[in-house]
């Protein structure tokens, strides 16, 4: 088995060696190591994508905007500008990717753009959905396929921090809680901290 | 309180390679402080499956609670052209492989399949460390001869080589299929950094004892000895280092810093003791004793570290005079004192000595230091984006002052290239003007691509973020993220021009060496050396009752 060491040195090497810059190859490394601790299929994504691109360097992306198409788009240099500009992006709330490659490439930019926002991220494609957990975890729904060469569309959707849970359900376990507490008699009140001060001094 | 407010020494004179390539070994050097944390461990000769020859398996292990460590040792007959110190060697005459727990026979075959093979093999993540060493023939025969004939063998030769065998690489950290570090940094023990390889040299170093003594007794069962204690004690191990560690420090920058803000945040707290007790300053007056007799046996050919040691030696002369006619416990902050003169009167190499010496009597200072010179790098890889460029402009030119004044236009300025071989995947640094391959150069031309980023940053406009500038900027990305590093990290970057036609890359060697508490550098070319490891430390068996300045025994 490869260590993850093995797989941030190689990912960032072969970057390299397909036409990426050493600044995006190191994010790229990062990103691959990644995608394997999570359980997704970091290596064999980037082994094809990076044979696709071999003749053809893939055009880096100048700006992105709430809708971005292009005839093809680089997973990588959509998922590093994405991770760049993540602050500026959260405002638009949702952001749309056309026609992009090997989109399970660009997961790793996002997920770690969800650890600086704190803010959970859901990505949707092929009718896959992927939840963003501040870069400790992929929440992964109908994603069946380990590998898929190009999406028509990836919405990214920058999620309100929300409770997965009722006020109800709170308020059950709350109570339940509180049986931990020890009533207060007058007694422990008078010999409380602050007792017998006023704090109208 | 300091009355002096002395500060830290500014990382722009420190940390050129001159200075770096400078540094001696201290009390916060690794292999030190791996003998102060595991000196209440058990040690244990678990098992030595070793032929009349001396090849075979051994297995030597430290426990504590229920941890255990065990190396794993694979003896092997190498014919002597095969025996190389080169990492392009693919045979060596033992292998090593740190075992985390008790190996089971199944993983004994399987690393007995493996280990040997080095680079070429695989191992687990049940692994921690690995490493090969080749036997120094002279000492080694001379060793089991004399000893299988009932004498104890020169001193003289042995004093000179220092060691039996020579490791020529020491892996850990994910290499070859190892334990990844994150797997295993929440382990109390291994706080400190490089500790599960300063754990395998160290054991190495009682296999080689154990292993003439075996073949002095099975050559002459009835006639031969035991090698003496003192003797053994006065072995190290010795190991022959090429480039791989000089990129390791660029790599590597929040950890660099770590180790040398520690040694200079130790030598401020020092420097700005008021009072120094008499015990204090006869310690300090006992290690460099002791340690002088230990420079005599400094030998080398190199005529670079040659010129070292002499300075070194001359400057110590100065400083015996010094210390006996103007040093006194009387006066207030005589550490100060001290430094001020030996930052006036002696050259580089004398001055870090004395600063590693006045560690020496304070471990109140020194021991909660060590544990803060590991790193975790990748939480500090994301590039902040969101700040301005002119913030990075001022960073780089309060960081980086002396570097963007060079000219990389000028041909010495842009002179070498550091690159990594097919062969083995070694990095290498070679002429840019006189060998192929500079079109596959490393990111270690940290200076020159500052330089270029500084360029661009001042073209460019200053409120726009980083973010944007990146968008149209990517091929100095990997220095936007070093700028920012260094600006939380301000010793975390080399001061100088790594790719200049003067560089002398083992300053680079010299600086993580002294780290490791290595001695007895010894230059081969500009491009390798040859150091010694753990020379006077206690054996293993007397590691419990061991005192901290075994460094400084003298070597008799």
């Amino acid at each position: 088995m490869q260590s993850l060491s093995e797989i941030d040195t190689t990912s960032k090497r072969a970057s390299k060696a397909a036409g990426f810059s050493w600044g995006v190859a190191e994010e790229i490394g990062k990103a691959i190591r990644n995608l394997e601790l999570f359980g997704l299929s970091g290596i064999k994504n980037l082994n094809l994508y990076l044979k696709k691109i071999d003749e053809n360097h893939p055009k880096k992306i100048n700006k992105i905007d709430k809708e971005n198409k292009d005839k093809e788009l680089c997973p990588i240099y959509c998922g590093v500008a994405f991770l760049d500009q993540c602050q500026k992006l959260e405002v638009l709330k949702s952001i749309k990717f056309y026609n992009v490659n090997y989109p399970i490439l660009i997961l790793p930019f996002i997920s770690k753009a969800s650890e600086i926002l704190g803010k959970k991220i859901l990505v949707q494609f092929s009718r896959s959905s992927f939840l963003m957990n501040f870069n400790k975890s992929i929440l992964l729904k109908n994603s069946e396929k380990q590998v898929i060469d190009l999406v028509n569309e990836i919405s990214i959707e920058f999620l309100e921090n929300e409770n997965s849970f009722s006020n109800q359900e709170w308020k059950e376990l709350y109570r339940l809680s509180e049986k931990t507490f020890v009533e207060e008699t007058d007694s422990l009140k008078a010999k409380g901290a602050g007792a017998g001060l006023t704090d109208n001094d | 309180m300091s009355k002096l407010n002395i500060q830290l020494r500014d990382p722009n004179e420190i940390m050129k390679l001159s200075r770096l390539g400078s540094f001696h070994q201290s009390k916060l050097s690794f292999l030190r402080s791996f003998i102060r944390e595991f000196k209440d461990w058990n040690y244990k000769r678990n098992s030595f499956d070793l032929d009349e020859r001396g090849y075979g398996t051994a297995i030597y292990s430290f426990s504590k609670n229920q941890r255990n460590y065990s190396l794993v040792c694979f003896a092997q007959h190498i014919n002597s052209d095969e025996r190389s110190d080169r990492v392009i060697a693919t045979k060596w005459d033992a292998a090593f492989v740190l075992h985390d727990g008790i190996p089971t026979k199944e993983d004994i075959k399987r690393l007995k399949e493996n280990v040997p093979k080095q680079e070429v093999g695989r191992v687990s993540s049940k692994e921690l460390t690995l490493s090969r060493a080749n036997k120094s023939v002279r000492a080694f025969d001379h060793v089991v001869d004399s000893l299988s004939l009932g004498k104890q063998p020169d001193k003289k030769l042995l004093n000179k080589v220092g060691y039996l065998y020579r490791t020529t690489a020491v892996y850990g950290s994910g290499k070859f299929g190892l334990a990844d570090r994150f797997r295993i940094k929440d382990r109390k023990e291994i706080y400190g950094p490089f500790r599960l390889e300063m754990m395998l040299v160290y054991l190495v170093r009682q296999f080689t004892f154990d292993q003439v003594n075996h073949i002095a007794k099975s050559k002459n069962p009835d006639k031969a000895i035991e090698l003496d204690l003192n003797i053994a004690r006065n072995l190290g191990i010795g190991n022959s280092t090429g480039l791989g560690m000089a990129p390791f420090i660029v790599n590597h920058p929040t950890l660099l810093h770590n180790w040398i803000y520690c040694r200079e945040k130790a030598l401020k707290q020092i420097r700005s003791l008021e009072k120094v007790d008499s015990s204090e300053l006869n310690f300090f007056k006992d290690c460099l004793i002791k340690s002088k007799a230990s420079i005599n046996s400094w030998g080398t050919d190199s005529k670079y570290q040659g010129n070292k040691i002499n300075s070194l030696k001359v400057g110590l002369i100065k400083f015996d005079k010094f210390l006996k006619n103007e040093c006194s416990v009387k006066e207030k902050y005589l550490w100060n004192k001290i430094y001020i003169w030996a930052e006036n009167n002696v050259e580089d190499e004398c001055l870090e000595y004395i600063v590693s010496m006045m560690m020496e009597p304070y471990d109140d200072i020194i021991e909660p230091l060590i544990n803060n010179m590991s790193s975790e790098e990748e939480e500090y890889f994301t590039i902040p984006t969101h700040k301005k460029v002119s913030e990075l402009k001022k960073i780089i030119e309060n960081n980086y002052k002396s570097i963007i004044k060079i000219d990389f236009d000028a041909k010495d300025s842009n002179f070498n290239f550091w690159f990594i071989s097919k062969n083995k995947e070694e990095p290498r640094v070679a002429s840019r003007y006189d060998e192929h391959g500079a079109e596959l150069e490393q990111p270690l031309a940290i200076a020159r691509d500052i330089k270029k980023l500084y360029e661009k940053i001042i073209k460019e406009k200053q409120t726009n973020t980083v973010a944007e500038f990146l968008l149209k900027n990517d091929a100095v990305r990997h220095v936007v993220r070093r700028a920012f590093i260094v600006d939380k990290f301000p010793y975390s970057e080399i001061q100088d021009n790594t790719i200049g036609a003067s560089l002398v890359p083992i300053d680079m060697l010299r600086l993580k060496l002294s780290f490791f508490g290595a001695v007895k550098f010894d230059p081969r070319s500009d491009k390798w050396l040859r150091i010694n490891m753990y020379q006077g430390a206690p054996l293993s068996h007397e590691m419990k009752t061991s005192n901290d300045t075994w460094i400084y025994n003298v070597v008799n």
